[in-house]
């Protein structure tokens, strides 16, 4: 539909931050990692990201550093491509149009000018077969180059980049695969094979997991499934190889890593331990213990001081010297299912679902960055396959974040399920949740739904169970003894034995809804009377939903076979009802609007709607292929002011949901767009420089001159009016020896003036003087084109330093005369210069 | 890098009664002092006086008790049958008792022979009193007249013969002079004016009465009868108000705490219990060994003294405040002074730089074990622990982390003993039953082969075969009852009622075990 053409769908954060090795600067103060679509550049100290390089248009699937430049980048990507970026000021430089999707990209210093990939060996992306190719970059000036210069290197090999390495001073390249290591000698131009028995016999699996190659001396060091690490040695000759076996790990070496000097092998694998050998010494091991889930990468930086691990829950973690964790950049942890659903907090408007194992995560949707975990399990983890583990399944906040209702489960093999019920208070002090009561097996069989009372009076939780039950928390307050409050069951109920599958309440918590497979049930939470039943056979209620505000009457429903239902709970029949497979409906809390997925041929429809109307306000078909599972409305920080009728309903709050393969995706307007590159290009900082108060005063001041001088550039016409040159009194302060200097009361004065503007005596019109720089700005770009005339004439005029500053005020109405005069000037001004 | 999170150990519901203010304040009470009477004690009386003694009526003798002496200060031995009623007047300063013989008894209490006997009763006198201008003496006997005398000259003043039975109770006004009111055998209640001839109100309690009780503020009476505890508004002419049934035997005394906001009735059935007064719940409750036959509470609660048919006097005195202060600083100076208080009370100079060190978090011997992956050892200690929700715990986090068969197995005689020997001690406990039946299972899995070879060991299996035996018997039975349970609440209720089914799953698990018993040996 065209009218709908400006409401997109896009991806909203939350991608994949360990997906490949990330890669740290020389002087190893960034850190590249490859996310989704873009490259990732953060401070390797403040953890903040500082740059978002964006140009590729599918997977980055490998970075690597630019040997012959070190502040430059190569990154490859499933799109064909391989871009070179400058990662300081977040530019790309280049870009090599190779043609095959890239599935990873190795350097080495001894071939400059060549970049090794491996693509797939048919043309055909279907193909199983990997090949690792050189390629050569040709020399040209051109933003876009065609590199079509390749040569093979070796054939079929692992498109896993861990699967190849490059030898000391790039003599050889390592690669294995399976059950074979082959190494390619670049001088001879020939390949060795050494092949490993299968050795299923004894119960351990031989295959090739990763291989690392010492940058000093010949050894290379290969991991395996079965936990064993291989140091090979003497493998310039077919017969005569030795290898010795190094064993710590009990599950599958996933990455392996020498430290630069080769006096350190790195190794980690799903016991999330980070072992460090001794090279030539090899009985010595260091451990890093519990760093939280298994390593899927691990990065040591050039100069060898720091370590960096990926894991498997999209974090990465920075070891300082392998002694210390110094930083955590800690992305969207999606699981293999969001059990809890998504959920908005309360109080800090952030994405809630289940993260860590065991863990609740704190997602911020505006900054993009994980808030915090809330351990609710709280259990040892143990990294071990095949292990039944503790679960967050279900989660829910009362309305004013005040309380969070959590319930973990455990299923153990031929015995029965473990279930708690945990119920958190906030804590003003700690801002943060605390545990109040733990109820050990609140249902006897699993909770399929639960949630809160809306209403303000009284503090109550509803769960719902297979068990055929549903039972009333309520919040018993004991504080005339010692213990405070606490949390007991109230009430218990069921229908006719039916096992119940959702649970509503009406938005002023007088009512409940819960629905018994066909029917639905409305309880009053006050005294715990069935009111009445609604069922509309034929199917099994799926999913129930009150109206809000205007809408409070009606309660909708969805059934398994394909209906949905509104009935108007004052009259106790049946509104309306339309056959739609709706997958998901979702209430938006701010407006009376409902938005319901439906999958249709392997898409899913989107229709948002008031439940008192059943004409859609919006509809998308072909959001996206696959079932949409979770979807939420996330209160927006500002009211958009949308007037078109069909982009209304995200004005108050944006649509966030999860499609099958767990991208988080969101709707966002047009003027939503505009908003946010504007406030893009705004916060724009230098942000390699540690952010300090003195920074703050005089990294602004920096960076407006920098502003300036770009705009002087990219428009030569425009003159601003220069900022005092107080850099010189700035300079005097900071590079003058502490012990020469005068008094820091004489200084003050002297430091001040020097921050403020200078008021021009060439003008005629006096300006009004403004200390804060940002508004300052503003009105200098108004003025900036007034002045363009008169600049030409005179010339472009040195604006001296330390002029003596004398405005005098000016009063309202002459401050809008003065701008009444200047608008009219400008016309005028501007229609004489172009003739 | 995350700290090693330790085992969590399970809090467990406490059993038993919920902790209210009323429990606490009536469980602060010392171990009872039991002093044995002669006979049974049918009356305890305090003396409204500063150091309130009391009057103990037991036999053919009245003991008068100090606060906190266990021999008597003084005895009134001068009965020639068996006593009743002993009770102080206002002042504290006479004392008056019934007697079988139908004599009424005045006493000074410094003295030791009776100032003045009134005659006139044909039957045994059981009720004795002083009116609230404490010169007169209200009586009432089992001739089933009441009289009221005069102390001065020691004459009759007038008698009600209105009962049909045995008077058993009574009690006087403490604000109006002329009113009392009597509690008969034949079920009614009688209040009288000594200005009218005749009862003024009459109340049937429809049981023979044992004792009455007036409100401090006269409005409210309080009859005991039968099982029954009655509560009469005087103001509305005699209206029922509450009739309490919380005993299971005849009430035989009343008792009201010094505030007036509980009401406390002691019976046959060896309870003594506390009465909230304004919505009558039973908020406490005593055990004695024996019957009771009367209750007397201190000024301010400080004692409650209580009298009982085998003729033993049992005394709670409160617990002091300074007691408790002692008893709560002798835990606190456990550590050893000087170790503990080295370097702590240095006070920073302004100066000095700040050095702060990690905290060391300390844990459990079992948590070090766990945290080294040393299962067997870990379960070693925990099994030496004392506490089976810790080891219970232990073997869980085994068990979570798939290991328990391991730790279980490779145990000699000695170590499987002591395993067995925990196993038998708590497997039927339903809070340890869900992870003490699997691990129960795992050993017999692991020790089968062994079976046999050491007799310890198989006694002990023996006699954890009985026991699951037994429990899966009980619990049966239990289901039985349950079932039985169900279908009366089906009858009786109209909306359903549910009953957790956790004893269910219990029998199913222990069934589970005996299975495997029956495998095995």
């Amino acid at each position: 539909m065209v009218a709908h053409a400006e409401i997109r769908v896009v991806h909203r954060g939350g991608s994949k931050i360990n997906f490949r090795e990330p890669v740290i600067t020389n002087d190893s103060r960034f850190l590249l990692c490859a996310s989704g679509e873009s490259v990732k550049v953060y401070s390797s100290s403040s953890e903040e990201c500082v740059h978002d390089l964006q140009g590729h248009t599918d997977l980055v699937s490998g970075i690597a550093r630019n040997p012959s430049n070190h502040l430059q980048v190569y990154s490859c990507s499933a799109d064909g491509t391989v871009r070179l970026w400058d990662f300081t000021d977040g530019i790309l430089i280049k870009t090599f149009i190779i043609g095959y999707p890239i599935y990873s990209i190795y350097v080495s210093e001894k071939h400059g000018g060549v970049v090794f990939v491996v693509v797939p060996m048919a043309n055909d992306k279907s193909s199983e077969l990997f090949q690792l190719v050189a390629v050569h970059l040709p020399r040209s000036g051109d933003q876009e180059v065609e590199a079509r210069e390749l040569s093979a290197v070796l054939c079929d090999v692992s498109p896993s980049p861990g699967a190849a390495s490059f030898g000391r001073e790039g003599e050889y390249v390592a690669a294995a695969k399976g059950l074979q290591l082959e190494v390619f000698f670049f001088k001879k131009q020939k390949p060795y094979r050494f092949f490993l028995k299968p050795g299923i016999k004894k119960g351990s699996k031989n295959a090739f997991t990763c291989v690392s190659c010492h940058p000093k001396e010949d050894c290379i060091a290969t991991g395996h499934a079965d936990g064993k690490i291989r140091l090979w040695r003497n493998f310039n000759q077919k017969k005569e190889y030795t290898y010795s076996t190094l064993h710590w790990h009990h599950g599958a070496v996933n990455t392996l890593q020498f430290t630069p000097e080769g006096t350190n092998l790195l190794s980690g694998g799903i016991e999330s331990v980070l072992v460090q050998w001794r090279y030539t010494q090899e009985n010595q091991k260091d451990f890093l213990p519990r760093l939280g889930a298994a390593i899927t990468h691990i990065a040591v930086s050039p100069d060898g001081s720091l370590f960096c691990t990926s894991h498997s829950d999209n974090k990465i973690t920075i070891i300082q010297s392998c002694v210390k964790v110094s930083a955590i950049i800690q992305g969207l942890v999606k699981s293999e299912g969001v059990r809890t659903d998504l959920m908005i907090d309360p109080r800090s408007k952030a994405l809630v679902l289940n993260g860590k194992p065991g863990h609740l995560q704190f997602y911020s949707l505006h900054r993009d960055k994980q808030l915090y975990n809330l351990d609710i399990v709280q259990q040892e983890y143990i990294n071990e396959e095949g292990l039944d583990q503790f679960e967050v399944v279900k989660a829910a906040f009362d309305a004013h974040g005040d309380w969070l209702a959590t319930v973990e489960e455990r299923r153990q093999k031929g015995s029965e399920l473990e279930i708690n019920l945990k119920l958190w208070a906030y804590d003003e002090q700690t801002q943060s949740f605390v545990l109040n009561t733990t109820v050990t097996a609140p249902h006897e069989d699993q909770i399929t739904a639960m949630c809160f009372s809306p209403s303000p009076e009284t503090t109550m939780l509803v769960t719902i169970s297979f068990d055929g039950h549903f039972k009333a928390w309520l919040l018993a307050d004991h504080s005339d003894t010692k213990e405070g409050a606490s949390w007991s069951c109230d009430f218990v109920g069921g229908y006719h034995l039916l096992k119940p599958g959702c649970c509503c309440f009406s938005a002023d918590g007088s009512l409940l809804a819960v629905g018994f497979q066909e029917v639905v049930t409305v309880w009053s939470p006050s005294s715990w009377e069935l009111l009445t039943t609604l069922s509309q056979p034929p199917g099994a209620i799926r999913d129930l939903c009150f109206g809000r505000l205007s809408c409070s009457k009606y309660l909708l429903g969805t059934s398994t076979k394909n209906q949905l239902c509104c009935w108007n709970i004052l009259t106790c029949s049946l509104e309306w009802s339309t056959p739609m497979d709706v997958s998901l409906l979702q209430a938006d809390p701010l407006s009376e609007n409902i938005a319901a997925f439906c999958s249709q041929s392997g898409c899913s429809d989107l229709f948002v709607f008031k439940p008192g109307e059943p004409r859609p306000l919006y509809s998308q078909r072909a959001l996206c292929t696959g079932k949409v599972q979770h979807a939420i409305f996330a209160p927006r920080d500002q009211m958009l002011e949308s007037c078109e009728e069909h982009a209304q309903w995200l004005n108050r709050s944006q649509l966030y949901f999860l499609t099958q393969h767990m991208d988080l995706m969101t709707f966002s307007t047009k003027t939503e767009e505009d908003r946010l590159l504007a406030s893009s290009k705004r916060l724009m900082v230098d942000n390699s420089v540690a952010v300090t108060p003195f920074y703050l005063l005089l990294g602004k001041h920096r960076l407006q001159q920098q502003q300036q001088q770009q705009e002087a550039l990219t428009n030569p016409m425009a003159e601003r009016i220069q900022l005092p040159q107080g850099s010189i009194a700035i300079k005097e302060l900071l590079y003058t020896p502490a012990h020469v200097l005068p008094s820091a009361s004489f200084l003050c004065s002297m430091f001040v003036r020097s921050l403020l503007i200078s008021s021009s005596s060439a003008r005629e019109e006096k300006e009004p003087v403004e200390e804060e720089m940002e508004s300052e700005e503003e009105d200098s770009e108004g003025e900036a084109e007034l002045r363009d005339a008169r600049q030409d004439l005179e010339g472009s005029a040195a604006w001296g330093p330390g002029e003596e500053l004398g405005t005098p005020a000016l009063t309202k109405a002459q401050e809008r005369e003065l701008r009444r005069v200047k608008h009219f000037d400008h016309s005028w001004l501007s229609s004489l210069l172009e003739c | 890098m995350a700290s090693f999170k330790p085992t969590k150990i399970p809090i467990y519901p406490k059993l038993g009664e919920k902790v209210t203010p009323d429990t606490l304040y009536w469980k602060n009470y010392k171990a009872p002092v039991q002093i044995k009477e002669f006979g049974a004690v049918t009356s305890i009386d305090f003396s409204p006086l500063a150091p309130h003694n009391y009057a103990v009526t037991a036999s053919t003798r009245i003991h008068i008790y100090g606060p906190f002496s266990q021999e008597p200060v003084k005895t009134f031995t001068r009965f020639k049958d068996t006593a009743y009623s002993g009770k102080f007047r206002s002042d504290g300063q006479l004392l008056v008792a019934g007697c079988e013989d139908s004599v009424v008894r005045l006493f000074d209490v410094s003295g030791k022979v009776a100032l003045r006997v009134f005659k006139g009763h044909t039957k045994g006198v059981h009720v004795t009193d002083f009116t609230s201008d404490c010169y007169h003496i209200l009586t009432g006997s089992d001739d089933y007249t009441c009289r009221l005398w005069d102390i001065p000259n020691s004459t009759e003043l007038t008698s009600y013969k209105e009962h049909t039975d045995y008077i058993r109770c009574g009690t006087t006004s403490k604000l109006n002079r002329d009113i009392f009111i009597t509690g008969s055998y034949d079920h009614t209640l009688r209040v009288f004016d000594a200005r009218v001839e005749k009862s003024v109100m009459t109340m049937d309690h429809s049981q023979p009465v044992e004792s009455v009780l007036l409100y401090p503020s006269e409005g409210l009476l309080v009859s005991s009868g039968g099982r029954y505890v009655k509560v009469w508004d005087l103001l509305k002419g005699g209206q029922p108000l509450v009739s309490l049934k919380n005993h299971h035997k005849t009430v035989t005394c009343l008792g009201l705490s010094s505030n007036g906001q509980r009401l406390l009735s002691a019976s046959l059935d060896r309870h003594v219990k506390i009465y909230n007064t304004t919505n009558y719940k039973v908020v406490h409750n005593f055990d004695y060994a024996a019957s009771i036959l009367s209750l007397a509470l201190a000024p301010d609660d400080e004692s409650i003294v209580v009298g009982m048919t085998n003729g033993v006097l049992s005394i709670k005195h409160r617990k002091s405040p300074e007691e408790k202060q002692e008893v709560a600083g002798k835990q606190r100076v456990r550590p050893v002074y000087r170790v503990f208080v080295k370097g702590r009370n240095y006070v920073p100079k302004k100066d000095d730089f700040f050095v702060s060190k990690p905290v060391k978090s300390h844990l459990a011997k079992y948590d070090k074990q766990l945290k080294r992956f040393n299962i067997s050892k870990a379960l070693d200690t925990a099994l030496e622990n004392r506490k089976p929700d810790i080891t219970v715990a232990v073997m869980k986090e085994l068990d979570r982390r798939g290991t328990l068969k391991n730790a279980l197995a490779g145990r000699d005689e000695q170590n499987l003993s002591q395993l067995l020997n925990f196993l038998i001690g708590n497997v039927v406990d339903p809070r340890f039953t869900p992870v003490l039946v699997t691990a129960t299972e795992m050993i017999l899995d692991i020790y089968q082969a062994v079976v046999g070879q050491s007799s310890v060991v198989d006694r002990q299996l023996v006699r954890l075969q009985e026991l699951v035996e037994r429990e899966i018997d009980y619990q049966q039975d239990l289901l039985e009852v349950l079932g039985m349970l169900d279908t009366l609440f089906a009858t009786s209720l109209p909306r359903k009622e549910v009953i957790l089914k956790t004893s269910c799953i219990l029998s199913i698990n222990l069934h589970l075990v005996r299975n495997s018993f029956i495998l095995y040996l």
